[in-house]
């Protein structure tokens, strides 16, 4: 049976389109785009054109105001390290208890460096409280960074409302938008947004290119120094083919932005109706109203997600799991855990990401798929009797120590 | 996804033994919910022979933890109690054709509810009663509380020398900054990761042809000695060790106390060898006295 790949916010599958599209650029075209050569004046022009693509897509105001590199986690070093060098008296930076690790990291590491990092909490639902945002904003703080949209639950965060207030402050402005890029209609100009992460391979292009937005007149200062690439801000020959892929994804990604909020997202919403129908003690993580249209976070209580991609990857079923047991930790990951979720619930959760290339079909298949797998662990676990959870679970299971 | 090995995908897709089982006469719980690993083991123990008849167990927990726990019961059915004690986490894993580093926790938890179990049959009160900090190296499940007596204990210096006496940071390396930063909160600096000349010399201890060849009465002495230099430590943890047998490389030393059986078991023997090799000036190799029954 085919394969069903549903690990979309992991990364997705390069479109034939972009793949195509790249193929030149590893043989007749392999010039140097610096080079002042026909070879290399070729490859500068599609460069060129690949750059207001991706500025198309974002709704920059100027072509130059992106900036490519190698990776979202590139991306969002650059924006907090840039902020902070520029602006060296000012050594507090605002995030979230959800980013990615990209972020927090990194804040955990200047933290350690003496910046203070300002995380802010999260509600039930994922959401950040925007009286304590607004209460924490002052002229210390060298840069605001929010992730547009979480990656394990999809719960969108109201960035342009923080980004308004940061301005007001005169506080500079970060989003990782690696998740919302191709998702989300985003139309930089009309924002105050400074700067976004966006990363290549979550929208159908290939990996290891991203790309930094640097609103113009931000204060910046690059990561990498060297040559004179992307007008001094990212030294590094250019990845001319991914960059040229990329272009293509983000014509592609603006084509099916239309489709990803209908057809994906009800496809989404079958998939998620489907499953909670036939499963009980499940339920959906994150904040149902502000969500990206592609990503279900699903959580089946009582028992522990490995378990049940292991059991989904053999019916040819690719999901990711929530709880971290898949990274080698024995913790629920700090999204579920910061949400609050219970840890009967979060070490169970699944979650599945679309895209455009998935089907009807496909979704079908995976509801008939994930009851018995849920029936089958939990038959397995001392917290679950015949057809329910033990009574009283915390105390049915006594360990000698905990 | 987990390299895992095929015994260990086999025992998780088709799991031996698992449910309650019914009239079982001692049962062991470890782990909890929210470690995100539980592992209840029941055993149906013949009271007469002492032999486990049956064993069930229920997981919660990750593809290898249900492995470990399918596995464990199929190690210890027809064994008697005392000989199912001897299965150390190891053999669990070895019946599996191994398992990641990062999931040998697994195997250490099928080990400790098999010792809880045992404690309940025989009417006794299992505990593990280590102070838990923050989790350091996932790999081998080691928290900053034990490197950092571990560290203090044995006045380690860098990051290799806490991999040799506690495991941590042996497997994908992703905690050796971790590590560190429990070494700069003891000693309040980091030393080269260089080892110190003097242990230097010890880690190569056939190179140095200047030591004289000890007798056999003198090598025994010197063990002895330097076992009565770690002991004070021990008892400062409520153990405490004695030299039982010496064979060749081998010394078969019987752990007591707070040490016995317990997850610094195998750390206290990997920092006794690390002292012996330094004081012989030769490599030798430390194994519970449990060891020599075996053979
Ligand atoms: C929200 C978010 N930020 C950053 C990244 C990192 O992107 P990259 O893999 O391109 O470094 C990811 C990808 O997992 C992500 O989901
Ligand atoms: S976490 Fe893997 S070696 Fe420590």
């Amino acid at each position: 049976m085919k394969p069903i790949y549903m690990d979309n916010n992991a990364t997705t599958a390069c479109d034939p389109a972009v793949v195509e599209a790249m193929l030149p650029f590893f043989t007749e075209q392999f010039g140097n785009a610096s080079s002042i050569h026909s070879f290399g004046a070729q490859v500068g022009k599609a460069l060129k054109e690949a750059r207001i693509k991706v500025q198309n897509l974002l709704g920059a105001a100027h072509d130059s105001e992106i900036v490519f590199n190698s990776c979202g986690t590139e991306s969002d070093s650059t924006a907090i390290l840039s902020a902070i060098r520029a602006q060296p008296e000012r050594r507090t930076i605002i995030t979230t208890v959800v980013e990615h690790p990209a972020i927090l990291t990194l804040c955990d590491q200047l933290e350690k460096e003496g910046y203070v990092v300002h995380k802010l909490k999260v509600s039930k639902k994922g959401r950040v409280d925007l009286d304590e945002y607004k209460s924490l904003l002052n002229d210390r703080v060298a840069i605001v960074s929010i992730m547009w949209a979480n990656n394990e639950t999809g719960t969108i965060f109201p960035v342009e409302e923080m980004a308004e207030m940061a301005h007001e402050k005169g506080i500079m402005f970060h989003t990782d938008a690696v998740q919302a890029v191709g998702k989300l209609a985003i139309d930089l100009k009309t924002t105050k947004i400074d700067m976004l992460s966006l990363s290549g391979h979550k929208l159908h292009a290939p990996k290891g290119i991203g790309v930094l937005y640097l609103r113009r007149n931000t204060r910046f200062r690059p990561l990498l120094r060297g040559g004179h690439q992307e007008r001094g801000r990212r030294a590094g020959t250019e990845n001319s083919a991914a960059i040229v892929g990329l272009g293509v994804a983000c014509d592609l990604a603006q084509q099916h932005m239309e489709a990803e909020n209908t057809t994906v997202k009800r496809l989404r919403d079958r998939l998620e109706r489907g499953i909670l129908a036939k499963v009980k003690n499940a339920f959906v993580n994150g904040d149902t109203l502000y969500r990206l249209p592609n990503t279900a976070s699903i959580a089946f209580e009582y028992v522990e997600g490995e378990g049940i991609l292991l059991l989904l990857n053999r019916q040819g079923i690719a999901a990711s799991s929530g709880s971290a047991c898949t990274s080698g930790s024995l913790e629920p990951s700090h999204v579920m855990r910061a949400m609050g979720i219970p840890y009967t619930a979060a070490h169970g959760t699944i979650r599945f990401s679309l895209s455009r290339y998935n089907t009807a079909e496909e979704v079908d298949r995976v509801i008939a798929a994930v009851p018995p797998i849920i029936a089958q662990l939990r038959k397995l676990s001392p917290y679950w009797s015949g057809e329910g959870p033990v009574a009283n679970p915390d105390q049915a299971f006594k360990p000698e120590y905990a | 996804m987990w390299d895992y090995s095929e015994k260990v995908r086999e025992h998780f897709f088709n799991p031996r033994n698992s449910g309650p089982l019914d009239n079982a006469n001692g049962t062991g719980d470890v782990g909890s919910i929210k470690c995100g690993d539980a592992l209840r083991l029941m055993l149906k123990v013949n009271p007469e022979s002492e032999i486990i008849e049956d064993a069930h167990f229920q997981t919660f927990g990750c593809g290898s933890a249900i492995a470990s726990s399918s596995a464990l019961t199929e190690i210890i059915k027809g064994k008697t109690v005392d000989e199912a004690l001897k299965v150390s986490n190891q053999d669990i894993a070895d019946y599996l054709d191994g398992l990641p580093p990062e999931k040998m926790h697994c195997s250490v938890m099928g080990r400790e509810a098999l010792q809880a179990a045992v404690a309940n049959y025989r009417g006794e009160v299992w505990s593990d009663d280590h102070e838990e900090g923050d989790l350091v190296c996932k790999c081998f499940a080691i928290d900053a509380v034990m490197i950092e007596d571990t560290v203090r204990a044995n006045g380690l210096r860098t990051r290799e020398e806490v991999t040799n006496f506690t495991k941590a940071g042996g497997g994908c390396s992703a905690c050796h900054e971790k590590i560190e930063d429990v070494l700069i909160a003891v000693n309040g600096r980091l030393y080269n990761s260089e080892p110190t000349p003097k242990k230097a010399a010890a880690a190569m201890p056939s190179e140095s042809p200047v030591k004289p060849k000890l007798t056999n009465y003198q090598r025994i002495r010197k063990i002895e000695d330097t076992l009565e230099a770690i002991r004070p430590m021990l008892q400062r943890d409520h153990g405490d060790v004695t030299l039982v047998e010496v064979e060749g490389k081998k010394i078969y030393v019987a752990l007591s106390g707070a040490c016995q059986g317990c997850q610094m078991e195998s750390a206290t023997l990997g920092g006794i060898q690390h002292k012996l090799v330094e004081a012989l000036g030769e490599l030798v190799q430390v194994l519970p006295v449990g060891a020599l029954a075996n053979h």
